[in-house]
């Protein structure tokens, strides 16, 4: 695989016309099925650093990929004890949030990219959130984004790994990410930084396609378009094994 | 083996679901009741979103009726006029049910209002149900004279008088379509069939005799959980047809084992145990209430309604 990479870096590095360095990159998989066997799915994520001149030596060269699932509204609520027992009270609405955010990158992020251009770019994951926050009505926020980063970093659907991009001679990269069963369908937005000397220098943006298949595509575009025929469907089913269940066992014991 | 449920989206254990709805159809078999109050409250322990766990209850609810009303229609102990009755007050209830379940879901109040109701029902029932068994047990051991049971109620005084053969009363209607109602609304907030409630009910507010009491509820049942199942598909997608099924398979077969199990075993000691265990789960519940969580903080997909 490194070989052949190489070679395929080798010789894009030749035959096209650069300006500095640039990102050449690929997915092991563009798209994941969402089977009813599911159970996470991985995803490599490697490239090369295509460049016309020698390197230049000013600076250490780092990578950072973020993978990001589809947004949506997230309501945050809070419980406080009200009258001896533990309420929902207070509650904060993120416009959009990320479903899955993962980050890798070759080093501690904020030792190599430059905190302005990580906002402009939204790379972190606090920033990856908050960026996309609603209408506040609070005066302090943070405690509800920061349950939102915690919550979602527990069911491992937000990961930070600082060191996980692999770069081998200045010149290949690769990621591995490792998608949780818990998907949500929709596009997973893959995003590669090239920074050198904590500015980014090029950028590479791709997607990976999400989307449950066969008996489940089937069962979830039932329930949302067809409900009343998935009602009948579901209630015909419990009768019928329920009925089945009694005839078989009746069947056994006589 | 991992499932993933199509509308639960989460990814579960095969072999912990079925074990689960035998485990519920055991004690369901054994105990002569539905299994709803249990197998919802273990779907939130197992981590299915709580609009799931309570639709597709009611969804396993179904299917373990069926068989039992089945069996209790060839046994004529069904009766159809009051069983009727009680099913116009059940889906009333059940549609006022949904609606109040829908507001409470956008208000964020829904875990509340249903950990409530769990520990509030379970716990005065299976408190009722303890003390009886025990009165019981002494009774018999003394071998006293039994009460009477049949006592004529202000609620029978009501107007629009029906006459229900099977059950051998004239009463009127009211009191059956309240009682209905009632186990509506809670079948559909809580993901339960309701019976636990409704056979005190029918004996003790109604008067009906015991033969038939098992058989009419169970017909309710059936009707009403298929209802509130096809409410929740239509009005909120929150039925898991897939969860459902793996649900009713582990629980047919769970429930078939339990009921020739509770034939061996003494009924006093049986209902004595069910008491015993509709506690625990009120308990753990009340607990939950109680005790301040790990975890202040929830989640819930999409903005305030």
């Amino acid at each position: 695989m490194t070989r052949l990479l190489t070679l395929f870096a080798l010789l894009l590095a030749c035959a096209l016309p650069a300006r500095g360095e640039e990102i050449v990159a690929g997915l092991s998989r563009d798209s994941i099925g969402i089977t009813a066997s599911f159970d996470g799915s991985e995803i490599l994520i490697y490239g090369a650093v295509k460049r016309n001149a020698p390197a230049a030596q000013t600076g250490e060269l780092h990578v950072i990929v973020t993978l990001e699932g589809p947004s949506s509204a997230v309501t945050i609520r809070r419980k406080s004890r009200e009258m001896g027992i533990w309420v929902n009270t207070d509650s904060l609405t993120v416009g959009a949030a990320p479903s899955y955010y993962a980050i890798a990158s070759s080093g501690p992020m904020h030792l190599i990219l430059d905190p302005v251009e990580d906002v402009q770019q939204r790379i972190s994951i606090p920033l990856a959130v908050r960026a996309f926050a609603g209408p506040v009505q609070m005066s302090d926020v943070r405690p509800f984004t920061q349950a939102l980063l915690r919550i979602r970093e527990e069911e491992g659907l937000y990961k930070e790994e600082e060191g996980a991009v692999r770069i081998v001679e200045d010149t290949l990269f690769r990621a591995d990410f490792e998608l949780p069963a818990n998907l949500i369908e929709g596009d997973y937005k893959t995003r590669i930084f090239l920074v050198r000397d904590s500015h980014i220098i090029d950028r590479y943006q791709s997607a990976i396609y999400v989307r449950r298949v066969g008996l489940e595509r089937w069962l979830y575009v039932l329930a949302q378009d067809y409900a009343p025929l998935y009602a009948l469907l579901s209630l015909a089913l419990a009768v019928f094994s329920g009925w089945a269940a009694a005839a078989v066992f009746r069947l056994i014991r006589s | 083996m991992q499932i993933y449920l199509p509308i639960a989206e989460v990814s579960v254990n095969l072999f912990l679901l079925l074990g689960l709805g035998g485990l519920v159809g055991l004690l369901s078999g054994l105990f002569g009741v539905g299994g709803g109050f249990l197998i919802t409250p273990l779907l939130f322990f197992i981590g299915i979103p709580p609009a799931v766990a309570v639709a597709t209850g009611a969804n396993q609810v179904v299917a373990s009726s069926v068989s039992g009303v089945l069996a209790q229609f060839k046994r004529k102990a069904v009766d159809v006029p009051m069983g009727i009755v009680l099913l116009i007050g059940g889906v009333g209830g059940s549609a006022l049910g949904i609606w109040a379940f829908n507001l409470l879901t956008a208000l964020g109040q829904i875990d509340l209002v249903v950990q409530l109701c769990y520990v509030v029902f379970l716990g005065a029932i299976g408190l009722l149900m303890f003390q009886e068994a025990l009165r019981t047990m002494r009774r018999t051991k003394k071998g006293g004279a039994r009460r009477k049971r049949h006592q004529h109620l202000w609620l029978h005084n009501l107007p629009l008088k029906m006459k229900f053969r099977a059950s051998g009363l004239y009463i009127s209607v009211i009191p059956p379509l309240l009682v209905g109602l009632i186990v509506g609304v809670l079948a559909a907030i809580m993901g339960v069939g309701g019976g636990f409630i409704m056979v005190p009910a029918m004996i003790y507010l109604l008067g009906m005799p015991t033969k038939v009491v098992i058989g009419t509820s169970l017909f309710q049942i059936l009707f009403v959980s298929a209802f509130t199942t096809a409410m929740h598909a239509i009005t909120n997608q929150s039925v898991d047809v897939m969860l459902a099924l793996m649900l009713i398979v582990g629980g047919v077969i769970g429930a078939q084992f339990g009921s020739r199990l509770g034939a061996r075993l003494n009924a006093e000691q049986l209902r004595i145990l069910l008491a015993l265990l509709v506690i625990m789960v009120a308990v753990k519940l009340g607990l939950d209430l109680l005790l301040r969580p790990d975890e202040l903080f929830s989640l819930f997909p999409g903005g305030i309604g």
